[in-house]
């Protein structure tokens, strides 16, 4: 017969808490390793996938188009291949020039078409389907703070690319969404001083602006800036995007008494507002005895060409230039040239940037783990990229360095020198308070897509 | 003063427009009992068939930009500049004027086409199964012309001896501050010139008075023994030639993408129905009269008064109008009424 081998209480007792111990602990050391493990799209095999989100048709389409042009090189870079272009000028860099953290970079493509719905489908797509360990791109502000929201909930990073209103890295901002590019208020406050000097401080401005988040804080931007500079501002009218046919907004300014028109707009209402301007005869006309200036606050290399020679003279800001002669411009410039046979644009560069520097926080935290880096990203001082000692700065993951402002050249040459870079403004003369556009940047550790 | 004036320019340039199109809408209308959603496509039609000639004229070789020196860049250069020099780049800069030559006759093939292809199997079908295949017309064209063209929009510059704007307060004696673009000013006379023509055509020739004794009545019409369904064949394929060249001569106001023909379709439909049913003048005036007081209601006094009325003025006077006439303006009893 068998004997019933009873526990004490005692041994009971013990046998539970040893065991509760043992199952406790290893989660309790290891929790952090296990989640590092299983983010959304943690890569695991040799290859690791980024998604480029830019708008392939739509009125944006020729931009999105140059941004894809450039992410290839940087990808072609990463991974060693070609001359490398911007790694072999970026400084402090991690980058070795054999994929990111040792595996090789492939990417897939969506197609923003700049709707903010589709922006948002495709980068999910990417997500979910692809498995993008990373998102980035985008020619609208609208798009960037859509998709920028959606990189929060779903836990991957987004590397915005041509976004230039205030709320992106402002109000909007969100932990997983970084900006390289510049913004309405450092445009305001570069031109606004070139604006004083060049046209004097006793000017009367109007304001056409394009009715969305971007318009609106560009409007402000220069606004305030040129006020501070002595201007008044006759009137600022808001404009429907894609209205097309601008006349019945733009005969009032040549009755206003207004001696500055300041078009707060960007791709093809740029190219149309600023072109039927200047079919109404502005830039031949003299008011309040002094001659009529038309102002466009946000430059592209590709609108001035839709533009043509409506362009010149014409005062706006840019985020970069490859006229520009420092190494990194040079290295950048003649890769892409090389490849591509055309200078890159702006929105080119900052593209390229952000896949670069993207892949330098890897290598730097050591793990695409997205709150590591981040960390690695957040206070991050790099140079050697086109743009001088540039911060990103921690409290709303902001780049800071100089702005460009341009002009309309006079004696273009080609299609792509129609504008050439007036004054650089350093990055101090541009840098402001966080806090003064408020917005809270979110947690670090979300649930994500792998929840 | 000067204000008005100029806004008033605004609405009648904007009104040739809208007259134009809505001329077309209503001659399909009277004539084959077609409601034709395809109608604003046509007009996107004859805008590209501007950008074709553009891109056939500039046709081009690549030559080394010598102005980029650290790697090679290539611009274009056009054949036609290449062989003839400056006549060349002329012939290029005035491809508007020249492309209204090219516009006319393709206009006149493709509305006869559709007319014949597509448009006669639905003539005794229900108005709702005619917008369905219209519309789905429209698309198709759209898209065809998307893959064409691609989705950006394409510029296209007036003549350069034109680009600029008309002193027209010197001319008129009003002062020195009241200037306009002398295409606009130039589209403007073209609709009033093409309306005209429209009007001589049915009023004055015997070819017309048959198609408005066919409008009118159709089958006494046909038993005097006209082919009357030839003739209205014949007065598609000039709603298309009227659309296409509103198009065509817009194409320096406003830069054509493949979907600009949807832009301007809704509006002429409230026009054709404000101007009432059928009616060829009612369509002309209320075209003119919509975009005249849309571009008042674009004036900021107005707009701080009433935000955003330059957005809804049109359909709110449509409202009105069809409250107070039921028929439309100059609409005639009987039209599209059972």
């Amino acid at each position: 017969m068998d004997r019933i081998i009873r526990p004490s209480r005692r041994g009971f007792l013990k046998t539970t808490a040893l065991t509760g111990a043992a199952l406790s602990a290893p989660t309790f050391f290891v929790r952090n390793a296990w989640a590092q493990e299983n983010f959304c799209n943690a890569p695991t095999g040799s290859t690791v996938t980024l998604g480029f989100n830019v708008p392939q048709t739509g009125p944006y389409a020729d931009e999105g188009a140059d941004e894809l042009r450039a992410y290839e090189l940087a990808v072609e870079h990463l991974n060693g291949e070609g001359d490398g272009g911007m790694l072999n000028t970026f400084k402090p860099s991690s980058l070795k020039g054999n994929g990111i953290l040792g595996k090789k970079v492939q990417f897939v493509t969506g197609d923003t078409q700049t709707k903010s719905d589709a922006a948002r489908a495709s980068a999910r797509r990417m997500i979910e389907k692809d498995g993008a360990i990373m998102v980035s791109g985008g020619s609208s502000s609208g798009v960037a703070v859509a998709v920028q929201s959606l990189a929060q909930e779903m836990g991957v990073v987004f590397m915005c690319g041509l976004t230039h209103s205030n709320d992106t890295t402002g109000k909007d901002k969100r932990r997983y969404g970084f900006r390289h590019f510049f913004n309405a208020y450092m445009s305001g406050e570069a031109l606004g001083v070139v604006l004083a000097e060049a046209y004097g401080k006793e000017r009367r401005a109007y304001h056409l602006t394009a009715d969305y988040t971007w318009g609106w804080t560009q409007e402000e931007s220069i606004k305030n800036a040129t006020e501070a500079q002595g201007w008044e501002t006759v009137q600022a009218v808001r404009t429907p995007l894609g209205a097309g046919d601008f006349s019945q907004y733009l005969t009032p300014v040549l009755n206003s008494g207004a001696d500055v028109l300041i078009l707060n707009h960007y791709g093809n209402d740029m190219v149309n507002s600023l072109t039927q301007a200047v079919q109404f005869g502005m830039r031949d006309k003299q008011v309040n005895g002094k001659q009529f200036e038309i102002v466009v606050p946000l430059y592209s290399e590709l609108m001035a060409e839709g533009a043509g020679a409506n362009v010149k003279g014409i005062f706006g800001t840019s985020n970069w230039s490859w006229q520009l002669q420092d190494e990194g411009t040079k290295a950048f410039a003649t890769s892409f040239g090389q490849k591509y046979g055309r200078p890159p644009s702006q929105a080119a560069q900052t593209c390229y940037v952000q896949a670069l520097l993207y892949a330098n926080a890897a290598e730097m935290a050591g793990t695409f783990y997205p709150p590591e880096l981040i960390k690695a990203l957040e206070g991050f001082e790099f140079d050697g990229m086109g743009n001088g000692p540039t911060l990103y700065r921690a409290e709303d993951h902001q780049c800071f360095k100089d702005v460009l402002v341009v002009q309309g050249n006079d004696a273009a040459t080609s299609q792509y020198d129609l504008l050439k870079v007036y004054k650089v403004v350093p990055a101090a003369d541009v840098t402001y308070d966080a806090s003064i556009f408020g917005g809270e940047l979110g947690p670090y550790e979300v649930a994500g897509c792998a929840a | 003063m000067d204000a008005i004036l100029l806004q008033i320019l605004n609405g009648l340039d904007k009104g040739g427009a809208y007259a134009l199109i809505a001329l077309g809408l209503t001659l399909t209308f009277g004539t084959l009992g077609i409601v034709n959603f395809a109608h604003g496509a046509l007009f996107m039609l004859g805008a590209f068939c501007t950008v074709a000639l553009q891109s056939v004229l500039t046709i081009s070789t690549r030559v080394r930009d010598e102005s980029i020196t650290f790697f090679e860049a290539y611009k274009e250069v056009p054949y036609l500049v290449t062989w003839f020099g400056d006549t060349g780049q002329l012939i290029i800069d005035y491809v508007v004027p020249i492309s209204v030559l090219v516009t006319i006759p393709v206009m006149l093939l493709i509305g006869i086409l559709f007319e014949r292809g597509l448009i006669r199997f639905f003539y005794n079908r229900p108005h709702a199964e005619q917008i369905l295949v219209t519309f789905g017309l429209a698309i198709v064209l759209q898209e065809v012309i998307k893959v064409i063209f691609g989705a950006n929009p394409i510029p296209v510059a007036a003549p350069p001896a034109v680009a600029g704007s008309a002193d027209l307060g010197v001319i008129l004696g009003l002062g020195g501050n009241l200037s306009y673009p002398w295409w606009r000013l130039i589209y403007l006379a073209s609709s009033a010139v093409i309306i005209s023509g429209v009007f001589a055509f049915l009023n004055l020739t015997t070819y017309g008075m048959v198609v408005r004794a066919g409008m009118a009545d159709r089958e006494t019409v046909q038993f005097l023994g006209i082919n009357i369904q030839r003739r209205f064949t014949v007065v598609f394929g000039l709603a298309a030639v009227v659309a296409g060249l509103a198009g065509a001569l817009y194409t320096p106001i406003l830069t054509p993408n493949y979907h600009i023909g949807m832009d301007f379709l809704v509006l002429s439909f409230v026009v054709v129905v404000v101007g009432g049913m059928g009616s060829l003048p009612g369509a002309v005036a209320a075209g003119f009269l919509l975009g005249i007081l849309q571009s008042f209601a674009s004036l900021n006094e107005v707009k701080s008064i009433f935000p955003g009325i330059d957005q809804i003025i049109i359909y709110l006077v449509a409202v009105a109008v069809l409250l107070a006439r039921p028929r439309g303006l100059l609409g005639r009893k009987g039209v599209m009424e059972s």
